[in-house]
């Protein structure tokens, strides 16, 4: 059960981003301000782990997965008392924000 | 301060004569050839390690200075699993070297003062820096005394393990579990709101049941509360019950829970109603304030924490100072690190904002508090709040508890979860 949990959750987003993309993103210079509502993923989406990466990730998938978050239809343990706290234009902003990053990048 | 010197004009009388009293310290040049401005920052830890990282990230024409006393950053957060024995204190030791690579300029030393007209700090070394906007982040004092006999020197003998500085109060905590023998009663005293970190004294209870549970079965653990209520309360009482059975008695207020004295050589914790508990084991986590800092520099009001601008973290008794973290006056929000990460970086937005005359950001503060209650069992809780020049309100149908009920697979992955939190939040501050 627990791996098909984690299988599933896994599922929800693309692939990890290689070390070398990171590493390579580590070194590219500074971006404009992120918008403050996207800030607040990097608590727990800013370092490679079992959470989902984000950054790199097509802002349809993204706006889409917090959609279906906030309406429960998606499986998870907190992302849909996460994603009713934010409107949709927010959503939208901080999708396309991470949209723009290049894989690997955490902020 | 005079009140008919408008903001811009104030600044631009400081910032003269910040230049004439201090003419060593170079003004820096930002790429576009303009001049940068002075952001300085006091303390580093999760509010202000992450107010500097942010600064210089998506600001990098302020010219940032951190002031922190500690050539290392021990975190709150996971130093029960390091009573626990499951993490060690290298583990949840950060140094700021992450930061200096980004251009911080890290000046290791105790500010002494802070005259809020000037504009200038005074440290302990005997130096002076000026600043055009300040942000604070100083943290917690222990209010001494509060509890009868519970001084600075007796934390030397009961720990309070909350302030953690360079780790000793968690290793004197850990050791001395180590060298408790099985059968002895753990006591902890915990205070009443507002304290630093909402769920962790109860964290703390679940790290120290895990550790006596496998190592000592036959201890007991006694809470001694100031409050009737805490933070994940259900979930949390669920957690010991199917964890720990009857190894953990919580105490509240109505039932004389609050520790009013203690007998540090005996042990003894003494309670309103003269209730009388003799322990092998005591932990005090005294009622708290904002740091030393804060007070000497007239920013707290009687409570004892800092009134600020909830969109601008401006502190309401001296304008250019913006106060984040543990504290500041930020109810409903609880005092977190998660917290003091995303309130941060509004502070950081709204100084650079008012440095160039434009309007402060529109705010939305986010929190996650994951709780460890057993090695493999996680519990969350998570708010989002919105902002005016004048409140702080939490969003409402979003946020919560984890869901109770029998959810092993919530439970394991909320722990796993946690410590990819960890990984990433202290990443956001000191990489």
């Amino acid at each position: 059960m627990r791996h098909a949990l984690l299988a599933a959750l896994t599922l929800l987003v693309l692939p990890n981003p290689t070390q070398a993309q990171a590493q390579a993103q580590a070194q590219a210079p500074a971006q404009a301000p992120a918008p403050l509502a996207a800030q607040a993923c990097l608590g727990c989406h800013a370092a490679p782990s079992l959470i989902p990466a984000i950054a790199g990730r097509p802002a349809a998938d993204l706006a889409a997965a917090l959609t279906a978050f906030r309406a429960n239809e998606r499986p998870n343990t907190i992302m849909g008392r996460i994603a009713r706290g934010y409107t949709e234009a927010e959503i939208a902003a901080l999708a396309a924000h991470f949209a723009s990053l290049s894989p690997g990048a955490a902020r | 301060m005079t009140p008919t010197l408008s903001r811009r004009g104030f600044l631009a009388a400081a910032t003269i004569a910040a230049t004439l009293a201090m003419p060593t310290i170079a003004r820096a040049q930002n790429t576009t050839g303009g001049a940068s401005a002075r952001l300085v920052i006091v303390g580093g830890g999760f509010g202000g390690a992450s107010a500097a990282r942010f600064a210089r990230i998506a600001y990098p024409w302020l010219d940032v200075t951190l002031i922190e006393p500690q050539p290392k950053f021990v975190t709150c957060p996971y130093g029960n699993l390091v009573l626990a024995g499951l993490r060690n204190l290298d583990d949840i030791t950060h140094s700021y070297d992450g930061l200096k690579a980004r251009g911080v300029k890290l000046v290791q030393d105790w500010v002494d003062g802070i005259d809020p007209v000037a504009k200038t700090l005074r440290l302990r070394g005997g130096t002076t820096i000026a600043y055009d906007r300040l942000i604070l982040s100083p943290g917690i004092a222990l209010r001494w005394g509060a509890i009868e006999g519970y001084t600075e020197a007796a934390a030397q003998t009961i720990p309070h393990g909350w302030i953690p500085g360079d780790g000793s109060q968690t290793t004197l905590l850990r050791r001395q579990l180590e060298a408790m023998e099985d059968g002895g009663v753990v006591g902890i005293a915990i205070p009443a709101n507002p304290f630093r970190c909402p769920p962790g004294p109860y964290e703390r209870i679940s790290m120290i049941a895990h550790y006596l549970k496998h190592h000592k079965p036959k201890s007991k653990i006694l809470a001694l509360d100031a409050k009737d209520a805490f933070s994940k309360q259900g979930l949390f009482q669920d957690g010991w019950k199917q964890l720990y059975g009857d190894m953990i008695e919580w105490v509240p207020l109505s039932k004389d829970g609050k520790v009013t004295r203690v007998d540090v050589a005996t042990r003894t914790l003494e309670t309103e109603f003269g209730a009388k508990h003799k322990v092998a084991v005591a932990n005090i986590i005294p009622p708290q304030s904002a740091a030393k800092i804060a007070i000497d520099a007239g920013l707290t009001d009687a409570s004892g924490w800092v009134p600020v601008n909830p969109r601008t973290f401006e502190s309401r008794a001296a304008p250019g100072i913006h106060v984040i973290g543990d504290a500041n006056i930020g109810a409903p929000m609880p005092k977190s690190g998660y917290v003091a990460n995303t309130t941060a970086k509004q502070a950081v937005a709204s100084a650079a904002a008012l440095l160039r005359g434009e309007a402060p950001p529109e705010p939305v503060y986010f929190n996650t508090c994951y709780s460890h209650v057993g090695e493999a069992y996680g519990i969350s809780v998570v708010n989002i709040f919105r902002a005016t020049d004048t409140a702080i309100t939490e969003v409402p149908n979003a946020g919560g508890v984890s869901p109770r009920g029998d959810l092993p697979e919530q439970r394991r992955f909320e722990a796993l979860y946690a410590d990819a939190w960890y990984r990433s939040i202290t990443q956001d501050a000191f990489a």
